[in-house]
């Protein structure tokens, strides 16, 4: 009895989240409108990672009134700009290309970064700034749409590839995808310079870590050599189709409950923020 | 018309999604070996035509050369035997379309002018042989006759030029004007105005339903014979869409009988809430309730949260993509218009559809014509109407149910809704609060206005019969919404740009214009400013048109710049239509003449009473005859696989849960992947409070017992927030009404029943109702196959939501069973009440005995439960809903993916299978750790039982034998199996 007791009222230890620090000097410019919607949490996360941000509506870029030189990353989050219409990210990215290219290429000329998450992703593909081989940014790879023909909302867990200064530190993410097309394709030639450069950043994987291997529901959208995300050639651009902004708080991971309860029972503590801060951290890392 | 036609084809190198389209039509049986796709951009101007070069180029914008390929007025040109393009009919929205033409006039620097436009179609590559009946049946699947227009042409009528050029060009010549109406006419004549619409003098046809009956428009006779004159058609047409039954509610607001002479809405809805609030005092959760867009309760300090769910049942069963689309980016300009801007934070639905594997044909004309859409075409197309709704805006979709009966085959039930976060005061005004004045301008914002869904809110007060009116369809356009959400929720609101604001839904203009009039007493508007989306439309359709995605608002005339500059700035048309006035009149001014000018007062209240009458006799229905089996294995696997019980998951993962980062609880919960029946969301980021949502409904005890069907919905969404962990201080409910034939007595007997169920049980549990909505007429009159007369009736339907604040969602408890050892519960007891329940459906009767509600124990009960939840003392629970406690346990056990070894106390008097599945409700299933046994049984008192322990791979119950003992793998399977090729 004495031990039931004792279990009921050992309150859970909950370490104190990492004292607020002063944020890095360096701020973001996250890109809004037109359909784009994941701007609030992308500005949430990098605050709690330690970055300042500006959410800037594109066409107060088109218009002058703000600048990519004020800014050290540029984060095309998630989104449905468009509506998707005529391919994901496709409207967004000729939108950017037809008004601000010059901008864009001086900005990817300096010692920035570049982020896409999900819809941001298929807008850096559409504009060519991954893979990026050089500065021609063709378009080299294409995210079709997801081999079950729909959206596919869920969790994947994710293994780093390689490690660069997105994945440093990272053994897994655990986060959802929402999208309906994710499904990466390019030419064998492109694949193969992706492989060798150690462009691939995240592949998709089953929950004990072994490759996905084009499964569904681990691999959720059939992707080639279950690519989730790759960087750019230069290492400073990462496109990304899952959403780990989505899950910065352990409370928001789909199997918390059950790993709070087990976490209880070994009288372990329980994390507050999720793993997927990490690669946050490395961004705010990187300029400091 | 446009001079200069060319035509892109796009299609890709090698199609992801060819392997699933052409299985999802194959599953539909047509022979078809391969269904291939081309998407097509038929390019239309006048003014100036494009060089090869630049058409070619305009294709590299429109493609992704990495995996797709183009022709430019070339045919495409694969294996195929048919060829199937389904584009739009003139005037239909096309998001496409418009993307393409943006992006053309970026690229070339050039503006699209009147007349000349992208149009979208979609060219689908047939390969197999089909007989020409089922050539047009697949037509008929790719299409929708009502929006779409489908050309079919056989591989050797395509040859090398392909399809035809056809543009969807809306061709109307002249611009009717504003006529007077003649009403002094006999009562047969005034009854078919307003069942059939005004007589149009040109056309010499009657325009469409006004739903006025013969005492409303005596009373309109009257009124304008004290003026001294006719009149317009815009005032008729506006009265009938400020008086129809969507917009005034006439059947809940008549007297009732001798006893309700205030109406069911005052005296069981509305007093419910009041007399709750008063009695809760201080801890009031209340602070806006039926008088705006959405209902408002407290979230904290900071912030409030707001409700709406609304019904689109008629134009879904036009068009389900259309029509759900509709309904959800409707319902969240409920949430926009909130107050002075609530944010759109979680998107819930629900729908109610017949068996989709199990078509009736029906019919709205004789001789088999004008086809009723099968149910599983209805249930694809508004699954996906609410998913690109919810996806593209940006807005998760965590909450939702499916619900199966015949009887909803001639009319779908749409619920869709929408809960929305505002901050109580930004620059020191209270943002639940709005006023126009005298002086501000009435600005439209959004898209234009054309022929759709005139005569929609007049139309759904009607029982769908072979006239309804085409121009009932709408389809949404959520990026056009999208951006005017942005600038006005997170730029112009908290800039204090506008006193005032709502949303155009039913009745467009002529309702959201005279009821924010009515804030300062007048409205002055100019029908020549509103922007169209092509000319000549009449005065009185661009009154009343329910063309989407249009907020109205009031701006002072000091804040007219700015707020222009930040609408242009965002691409977002807005557009001065006229002034708010304190005259007390509505006037409506086009083409320099008065077409409008009533008294606010006589607009608003000049309705005629109507006096109600119902009956209500019970009726006594067979009881089941199948005696009990020994083993109950089969029955449970039987019940696991009903489509009101089973998983619908493939609805869920279609629709993004996750985008605003606030998932806790979600729609699929545990390894094994259930459906939960509440969700739990974080709306504000940083605070540890979350919002959970449920929704309960039980149409299968209606026709039964009205009154406790009422309380079962009621006890069940309230119980789904328990079950999380919400205390039931915290909750509000909302009522969607969906009732059938309410001109008929019995039904309205029925009605009050369920409205007085909604009143007792509510005041016990202190849920006060915040928001509601009723929709009376879901009825199809038409045809079967043999031309005879039917009637297809929805059962009296009514679906209560539930929201409620948890104070901790790190403290949540989600359904899975956790840990193989722990202590299985059930809480509350188990009466023999099968009427009306899922396993009295699978015997084939109905019975008798509908679960009945003992509110006050279940009020104490979840009080407990919440307590003993917050201070971390249980593991899972799940309440124990369709199906029993049986269906309960076994989703616990599959969700955790853990067995279960159990001892049911079934009592001597009662079946075992009658005990594990009837469905008494305020009931739970929990699991609970076992060094919590004793502080959780103190917490619970008697009310919780303890039926054994999860551990191992089966599923075992033992009442005085063993009665049950299936591997929890084959549960998973027969749960997951009725829509696992969906």
């Amino acid at each position: 009895m004495a031990t039931v007791r004792r279990n009921i009222r050992r309150p859970v230890a909950v370490p104190k989240a990492p004292a607020a620090r002063e944020p890095i000097p360096e701020k973001a410019l996250i890109m809004s409108g037109y359909g784009i919607n994941s701007e609030m949490e992308t500005k949430e996360v990098l605050a709690r990672a330690g970055m300042g941000a500006d959410i800037v509506h594109i066409n107060d870029l088109i218009a002058g009134d703000r600048s990519m030189a004020d800014y050290r990353l540029l984060v095309f989050p998630g989104g449905f700009s468009y509506g998707d219409d005529t391919g994901a990210g496709n409207a967004y990215a000729n939108r950017v290309r037809n008004n601000l290219w010059d901008e864009l290429q001086e900005f990817m000329d300096g010692d920035n970064l570049v982020l896409g998450i999900c819809n941001g992703f298929q807008i850096l593909a559409n504009l060519g700034l991954v893979p990026a081989f050089d500065k021609t940014y063709a378009r080299e790879i294409a995210l079709m749409p997801n081999r079950g023909g729909r959206l596919e909302c869920r969790f994947v867990t994710l293994k780093p590839a390689n490690e660069n200064l997105w994945t440093k530190g990272i053994e897994r993410i655990y986060c959802p995808v929402s999208h309906g097309e994710g499904n990466l394709s390019c030419s064998k030639e492109t694949l193969q310079k992706i492989r060798q450069k150690k462009m691939v950043a995240f592949t998709y994987c089953r929950e004990d870590m072994s490759p996905a291997d084009g499964e569904y529901p681990f691999n959720p959208n059939g992707s080639v050599e279950d690519i989730a995300g790759i960087t750019s050639a230069n290492g400073r651009v990462l496109g990304m189709m899952p959403h780990p902004e989505r899950a910065m708080e352990f409370v928001n991971l789909y199997d918390w409950p059950l790993l709070k309860e087990q976490a209880r029972r070994e009288g372990r503590a329980l994390p507050t923020e999720s793993l997927n801060m990490q690669i946050f951290r490395n961004i705010v890392a990187y300029f400091s | 018309m446009a001079s200069f036609v060319h035509r892109i084809e796009v299609h890709y190198t090698k199609d992801p999604r060819l392997k699933t389209r052409t299985d999802r039509i194959k599953s539909l049986g047509f022979p078809v070996d391969e269904l291939h796709l081309t998407d097509v951009y038929t390019v239309a101007t006048s003014a100036r035509d494009f060089t090869r070069d630049e058409l070619v180029q305009v294709a590299q914008q429109l493609v992704n050369p990495v995996v797709q390929e183009f022709t430019v007025d070339e045919a495409t040109l694969p294996l195929f035997d048919y060829a199937i393009e389904v584009g739009f009919l003139p005037g239909v929205t096309d998001n496409v379309g418009t993307t393409a033409r943006q992006t053309i006039e970026d690229f070339l620097g050039m503006k699209f002018a009147e007349g000349e436009a992208v149009y979208s179609s979609q060219l689908y590559f047939v390969r197999g042989r089909l007989a020409p009946e089922a050539l047009r049946a697949l037509a008929g699947t790719l299409a929708n006759p009502l929006v779409n227009r489908v050309r079919t042409k056989t591989r050797e009528e395509y040859g090398h030029t392909g399809m035809d050029r056809v543009l969807p060009h809306v061709e109307l010549h002249e611009l009717p004007t504003a006529g007077p109406v003649d009403l002094e006419l006999d009562d047969a004549e005034l009854a078919k105005i307003g069942k059939e619409g005004i007589l149009d003098p040109q056309t010499g046809e009657r325009r469409g339903p006004l739903a006025l009956d013969l005492a409303q428009l005596h009373a309109i006779r009257d009124y304008f014979r004290k003026l001294g004159r006719k009149p317009t058609d815009v005032e008729l047409e506006s009265l009938a869409q400020t008086w129809s039954e969507h917009c005034k509610h006439t059947i809940f607001a008549s007297a009732m009988d001798d006893d309700v002479p205030k109406g069911l809405y005052k005296t069981y809805i509305q007093a419910a809430t009041n007399e709750i609030r008063e009695a809760a005092g201080d801890r009031d959760i209340c602070v806006s309730v039926f008088s705006d867009n959405s209902g408002a309760i407290v979230f904290d300090d900071q912030f409030l949260v707001t409700h709406k769910v609304e019904t689109h049942n008629s134009p879904s069963a036009l068009d389900p993509f259309g029509g759900a689309l509709t309904g959800i980016v409707g319902v969240n300009r409920d949430t926009i218009g909130f107050g002075l801007g609530a944010k759109p934070c979680i998107n819930i639905y629900g729908f109610c559809v017949g068996d989709p594997d199990a078509a009736v044909p029906l019919f709205r004309g004789k001789d088999m014509s004008n086809p009723v859409l099968p149910p599983r075409q209805i249930l694809e197309g508004v699954v996906r109407g609410v998913g690109v709704g919810g996806n593209c805006s940006g807005i998760p979709t965590p909450q939702g149910f499916c619900y199966f009966d015949p009887r909803y085959a001639g009319k779908p039930l749409v619920f869709a809704g929408t809960v929305g976060v505002i901050p109580r005061e930004s620059g020191g005004r209270q943002l639940s609060e709005k006023a126009a004045q005298a002086g501000d301008l009435v600005v439209m914002v959004g898209g234009r206005v054309g022929k759709d869904g005139i005569h929609g809110a007049t139309f759904s007060s009607e029982a769908l019969d072979p006239k309804s009116p085409v121009t009932a369809v709408q389809i949404g356009d959520p990026i056009t919404q999208k951006k005017f959400s942005d600038v006005i929720v997170k730029e112009a609101r908290d800039a204090g740009l506008y006193r005032s604001i709502t949303d155009n839904g039913a009745g467009g203009l002529s309702c959201s214009v005279a009821e924010m009039a009515k804030e300062c007493n007048g409205c002055h508007v100019q029908l020549d400013a509103v922007p169209l989306k092509y000319h000549g439309m009449a005065p009185w359709e661009v009154w009343i048109s329910e063309s989407q995605e249009r907020m109205t608002l009031a701006v002072p005339p000091e804040n007219l710049e700015a707020f222009m500059a930040l609408m242009e700035r965002r691409e977002v048309e807005a557009t001065v239509i006229g002034t708010f006035t304190d005259t007390g009149r509505c006037v409506v001014e086009c083409g320099g003449a008065v077409v409008m000018d009533i008294e606010l007062s006589f607009l608003h209240d000049g309705l005629p009473k109507k006096q109600l009458k119902t009956s209500f006799k019970k009726k006594t229905n067979p009881e089941p005859e199948t005696p009990c089996p020994e083993r109950l294995d089969e029955a449970l696997l039987a019940m696991m696989k009903r489509k009101n019980i089973c998983s619908r998951e493939y609805i869920t993962i279609q629709y993004d849960h996750t985008v605003q980062g606030g998932h806790v609880l979600g729609p699929v919960q545990g390894k094994g992947r259930v459906q939960s029946v509440a969700t739990l969301t974080k709306i504000v980021p940083g605070s540890k409070k979350a919002v959970g949502l449920s929704q309960a409904l039980f149409p299968s005890y209606s026709e039964i017992d009205p009154y406790n069907m009422a309380g079962a919905g009621i006890d069940t969404a309230v119980r789904g927030l328990v079950a999380m962990g919400v205390p039931p201080d915290t909750i509000a409910i909302l009522d969607n009404f969906c009732w059938c034939s309410s001109d008929e007595p019995e039904r309205l007997g029925q009605l009050k029943l369920a409205a007085q169920g909604c009143y007792d049980f509510s005041k016990i549990f202190g849920t006060p109702f915040i928001s509601g909505k009723d929709s009376m007429f879901n009825d199809f009159s038409g045809f079967d196959a043999e031309g005879r007369k039917v009637k297809v009736s929805v059962p009296p339907t009514l679906l209560i939501s539930s929201i409620g604040v948890h104070p901790d969602a790190g403290k949540a408890v989600s359904m899975d069973a956790k840990i193989a050892g722990d202590l299985v519960y059930v809480i509350g007891g188990t009466k023999e009440e099968l009427g009306g329940s899922e396993y009295f459906a699978r015997l084939g009767s109905a019975g008798n005995t509908v679960p009945v509600l003992d509110a006050v124990a279940a009020k104490e009960r979840y009080a407990r439960l919440a307590n003993a939840i917050a201070h971390e003392l249980v593991a899972s629970a799940l309440p124990v809903s369709h199906g029993g406690l049986a269906v309960a346990l076994a989703k616990v056990a599959v969700a955790g993916r853990l067995g279960m070894d159990l001892t049911v106390p079934v009592p001597d008097s009662m079946r075992p299978d009658y005990f594990l599945f009837s469905e008494t409700l305020s009931r739970f299933v929990v699991t609970v750790a076992p060094d919590h046994k004793r502080a959780f049984e103190q917490a619970l008192g008697p009310d919780a039982v303890l039926l054994g322990r999860t551990g191992g791979s089966r599923f075992r119950l033992t009442a005085r034998t063993l009665i049950l003992d299936v591997a929890v793998a084959d549960l998973e399977t027969a749960y997951k199996a009725p829509f696992g090729r969906y």
